[in-house]
């Protein structure tokens, strides 16, 4: 047991090594992803407001990061008032 | 034309100043015009690791709000006539730093100097991203520990996403500065080893710098680790990085106590 400790002790620098691997690994694909989420949501609402105005608070971009797959949700209020057109507005 | 380079590493207490203040006085005392700049508004500390605390008489932010000419807050050092100092405030706060500000300063720095370096705050805040805002090329201080391991690959996506080099779509230069490092404790597996850290950070390496008394007693007596003591470990390892910022092939050895003997890790030569 003692002998087991010892050799555990003395070789700590793998176990530094994994955990950095595997948690950095995680956290570049978050930074990634929050790059991402930005990006898809001003090109988002530069092309919903083509059409119809939109209030840039009340545009909701998500990323659920599932097992498989994961899932974008855009969510877009758009007011009754505003008159919806096929015709891009100038 | 200077080249600008920060001294950032994301975590506190890893060895930036002391990095800053090691390189600034390596590359003067080859005859390069350097300044370097402490960007620790509120918490500034390379004044004091350089000697020069008592000389503050205009700093950083007194520039950048016109209070003071640059010429005016520039400390020139007693030893090194080709080493200056631009302190920051110590009574102030970051947000007294302008980007447009710190642009003009670094501009005007550039005129001035072959070489600019900026001593970031730790952090990942405003103040360390001014520091490495105009810089043409980063120095990443870390040491071999985790948690230092785990910010440095934090501020290596900030380099890649806040810089203006990052912005224009150029490539900003990055690189690995190991401190604190004790080739026995990594031989032993009780510390992470050069290779471990670079497979993991994966940018060049710049310079080894083993653990050394020798730096708290340079910081003690205000004195660059290369003036204080030049054949000591770590003012060797300081010199070795500087020779390669200065774009020398200079061997990868981790300088060691043995006379004489350079303990050869690999034949890895910096980028």
């Amino acid at each position: 047991m003692t002998l087991f400790k010892f050799a555990k002790r003395r070789g700590s620098a793998p176990m530094a090594r994994e955990r950095l691997q595997i948690l950095l690994e995680y956290e570049r694909c978050l930074t990634n992803q929050s790059d991402l989420v930005t990006v898809l949501r001003e090109e988002i609402i530069a092309l919903v407001d083509r059409y119809v105005t939109v209030d840039r608070d009340k545009v909701q971009v998500r990323v659920d990061r599932g097992e498989a797959v994961s899932t974008l949700a855009v969510d877009i209020e758009i007011p009754n008032a505003t008159p919806v057109s096929v015709a891009p507005r100038t | 034309m200077a080249k600008v380079i920060v001294v950032t590493s994301g975590k506190g207490g890893v060895g930036k100043t002391t990095t800053t203040a090691a390189l600034g006085a390596a590359l003067a005392q080859g005859g390069q015009k350097v300044c370097v700049v402490d960007f620790d508004v509120g918490l500034r500390n390379l004044d004091l690791v350089l000697g020069a605390e008592r000389r503050v008489v205009y700093d950083l932010i007194n520039v950048i709000q016109g209070a003071a000419k640059l010429s005016q807050a520039l400390i020139r050092d007693k030893r090194i006539e080709t080493l200056s100092l631009l302190p920051a405030s110590q009574t102030r706060d970051k947000d007294a730093l302008s980007e447009e500000g710190i642009a003009r300063v670094i501009a005007e720095l550039r005129k001035l100097f072959d070489w600019v370096i900026c001593d970031s705050p730790a952090g990942i805040e405003r103040g360390a991203i001014l520091a490495m805002r105009h810089a043409d090329a980063a120095i990443i201080v870390t040491n071999p520990e985790v948690s230092s391991v785990r910010d440095s690959d934090r501020i290596i996506g900030m380099l890649d996403a806040k810089t203006v080099k990052a912005e224009r779509g150029e490539r900003m230069d990055k690189c690995l500065l190991i401190a604190r490092y004790d080739p026995a404790r990594a031989a032993r597996g009780e510390m992470l080893n050069i290779e471990d850290i670079l497979e993991i950070l994966s940018i060049p390496l710049l310079g080894i710098i083993p653990e050394s008394d020798e730096v708290l007693r340079a910081s003690n007596l205000g004195t660059p680790v290369t003036l204080s003591n030049a054949s000591s470990i770590a003012a060797r390892a300081y010199c070795d990085a500087a020779r390669r910022l200065n774009g020398e092939d200079v061997e990868m050895a981790i300088p060691s106590d043995r006379k004489g003997l350079l303990v050869k890790l690999f034949g890895r030569r910096a980028a």
